[in-house]
């Protein structure tokens, strides 16, 4: 398994300069703002201002963010519930995931479907990610990503797509079926599955025969690859790698990622089915922390350094939070808009933020 | 005008939407080099190329996945469902993303999806059903079934030239048992629009797709016997034409509902409730149904025959509904 960092964070990679061709501080900002917008939806599940479930990607920030950083900007995600690092590191603006985990009229959903549900198709020539938002018949999402690779390759873009699946998710036909037509057709499609241990209450044991989530690829002829989930550089290089073989011919390929999902699958779950010395064990590994350690090891910040961007990732994520508090529930008159063409009911955009997250 | 095969129709759609828009591409299994199982893409990829006719491995889900994706991309995806049998193997892919991604994100989702459908040529169980029902429930998708091949033509036209996720069901009886008249220059036939193929005055046949025809032997029957029968092919299934359905059944007063598709929970009931809400003061008699009955579609002919409504079965429910 690929791994740059110690279990610490010590830095023991052969190869540092192709991770840090980006600031490796924009790393550590990037899902510390994934955590703290998920902080800030937790406080505001408490305060029922939340509309139905809520669900955390603690301990898997790291993963999320560094697969999606070996992207292009103007190419597609289709993340799931736990890649809040993945819409962060694309720039997706804070206030979206909160109007739209508040079901508010002005979400990109406009109420109409639930937390990171959202979906962007830029406009010709913007220069912004298509986002696909989560499909929670899982698997589905893996078709379409190829789908959306497909298309744009046929309309001369040179895209990679990238769809991230959970190790559940991994056992249902559109994954496979996905899979195995974007390798047929050479798709430049990444797909990043997540063996975060548990879909739901299922071990990975009950999901798959298998030891490593990188074998499901092994019979659709692409390459694969597993890599310490919780260490962001090694993640990226991996990814990085595979994103590059994919924009210039390559075909699709999978990175499976060992990771840990640290809370249960949604808030009202108390996760007493998962081993409390598993939690511990990988508590020691939070890819925040270690990559904080990591910094502070190489010299790249100082303990001032991570504390102002700390500060300033929580304040952001609390003003946007309450920007989309302040924002209006749908009209119900607007019910039956928008099912078929032709009504002129709004055609939503995701707002997209710039720097730090992107260079 | 030149006289043409239904399926002609079709495959002629198919490569005049692709010589006329370059977005326009087919996916399915066997379309390619072999044409598909019916014929309805033979020549296409020999003129098209096979970046634009997309042989598919046995993946229904992965063939209307990323058609969707495609769309998203701006292109305008033709998925071939060798059978329509088989589009229960992407009804997740098409009920619960494709219908409903214009509603939750205003993505909108260009893509037809189309195969052979219905039964009369032995194909049993899982190559004959009519699968109109499974979807009527869900609002964002359109449906159509053409019973001519002018319309079979106008109306792939139409489905491939329309922003919403349509599904065109072909009856396979029809492939090459009608012909008929078809313009040489290009035309669409309206989603949402139902056609009269015969005036009468004494009941209203509602019907579309193969029952069509099935109905109008049944009226030149009745019609010798001094009943005329007006019939109403509807041609597009969701969104119905109801003002053509009102129309004609507040002139006859009496309405027949034909399908071909199992009797209960049908497009049948959803019709006679249109017409108990909105027309119940011009009816003099009950509307009634006549589908096929409540099994599987049956193999051998003579069962087959006993399962499918047919002109004798319409007679006799018309002649009930006129002296009721």
């Amino acid at each position: 398994m690929k791994r740059h960092m110690t279990r610490t964070g010590g830095r023991s990679m052969r190869n540092p300069a192709v991770s840090c061709q980006r600031s490796a501080v924009s790393y550590q900002l990037t899902a510390g703002l994934a955590r703290d917008v998920e902080e800030r939806l937790t406080v505001l599940f408490r305060q029922s201002k939340v509309i139905g479930g809520l669900y955390r990607s603690m301990g898997q920030e790291g993963e999320s963010v560094a697969t999606a950083y070996a992207l292009e900007r103007t190419d597609a995600i289709l993340p799931l519930i736990r890649n809040m690092g993945a819409l962060m590191t694309m720039g997706v603006r804070p206030r979206e995931i909160f109007l739209q985990y508040m079901a508010k009229a002005r979400s990109n959903s406009r109420g109409r479907d639930l937390n990171i549900h959202i979906v962007h198709l830029p406009v010709a020539g913007a220069a912004e990610p298509v986002v696909v938002g989560p499909i929670s018949m899982l698997g589905d999402s893996i078709p379409v990503a190829a789908g959306i690779a497909m298309g744009a390759r046929m309309r001369g873009q040179n895209m990679v797509a990238m769809a991230w699946i959970g190790d559940g998710a991994t056992s249902t036909g559109a994954f496979h079926e996905g899979l195995n037509f974007a390798a047929v057709q050479r798709i430049p499609l990444i797909v990043v599955a997540e063996d975060n241990k548990f879909a739901y209450s299922t071990p990975i044991a009950k999901q798959m025969n298998i030891a490593r989530i990188d074998e499901r690829a092994a019979a659709y002829g692409i390459p694969h690859e597993m890599v310490d989930g919780n260490d962001m550089l090694a993640v990226y290089d991996v990814t990085k790698r595979l994103v590059d073989r994919a924009r210039f011919g390559g075909g699709a390929a999978l990175i499976g990622v060992d990771t840990m999902r640290m809370q249960g699958h949604a808030q009202h779950d108390d996760a007493r089915y998962v081993p409390k010395a598993l939690l511990e064990e990988w508590a020691k590994k939070d890819p925040i922390a270690r990559f904080r350690t990591h910094l502070l090891e190489t010299g790249a910040a100082t303990e001032q350094d991570i504390d102002e961007i700390d500060a300033m990732t929580k304040r952001f994520a609390s003003d946007e939070a309450q920007l989309a508090e302040d924002d209006a529930m749908p009209d119900p008159s607007t019910v039956t808009r928008g099912v078929y063409a032709g009504d002129d009911f709004a055609q939503p955009q995701v707002e997209f933020v710039k720097s730090p997250f992107r260079s | 005008m030149a006289v043409i095969t239904y399926l002609e129709a079709i495959r002629q759609a198919l490569g005049e939407e692709m010589a006329r828009d370059e977005r326009v591409f087919i996916l399915g299994e066997d379309v390619g080099a072999y044409g598909g199982a019916f014929k309805a893409t033979e020549g296409l990829q020999e003129r098209f190329g096979e970046a634009r006719v997309v042989d598919t491995p046995i993946s229904e889900t992965a063939i209307v996945g990323s058609a969707i994706g495609a769309s998203y991309m701006g292109m305008r995806p033709v998925c071939e469902i060798q059978f329509i049998d088989f589009i229960a193997c992407c009804f997740d892919m098409l009920t619960n993303f494709a219908a409903t991604s214009r509603y939750r994100n205003g993505a909108g989702v260009s893509i037809v999806v189309r195969g052979p459908c219905g039964g009369g040529v032995g194909g049993g169980p899982f190559h004959s059903v009519n699968p109109e029902a499974f979807f009527l429930n869900t609002p964002g998708l359109k449906m159509v079934e053409p019973s001519t091949a002018y319309d079979a033509k106008g109306l792939l036209k139409a489905a491939i030239r329309d922003d919403d996720p349509v599904l065109y069901f072909e009856h396979k009886f029809l492939y090459r048992r009608i012909k008929d008249e078809v313009p040489e220059e290009d035309y669409v036939v309206p989603l949402g629009k139902a056609a009269i193929r015969r005036e009468g005055s004494d009941l209203s046949i509602i019907t579309f797709g193969a029952m069509t025809h099935t109905a109008m032997d049944a009226a030149a029957t009745l019609s010798d016997a001094g009943v005329e029968a007006e019939v109403l092919d509807l041609r597009s299934l969701a969104p119905l034409d109801r003002e053509a359905i009102l129309t004609t059944v507040s002139k006859t007063s009496r309405a027949l509902v034909l399908y071909e598709a199992t009797r209960t929970g049908g497009i049948g009931g959803e019709l006679a409730a249109i017409l108990a809400e909105d027309a119940f003061e011009y009816l003099d008699a009950p509307v009634m149904r006549v589908a096929s009955v409540d099994t599987p579609v049956p193999y051998s002919p003579p069962l087959e025959a006993a399962f499918l409504p047919n002109a004798d079965k319409v007679v006799a429910a018309a002649q009930k509904l006129v002296e009721y």
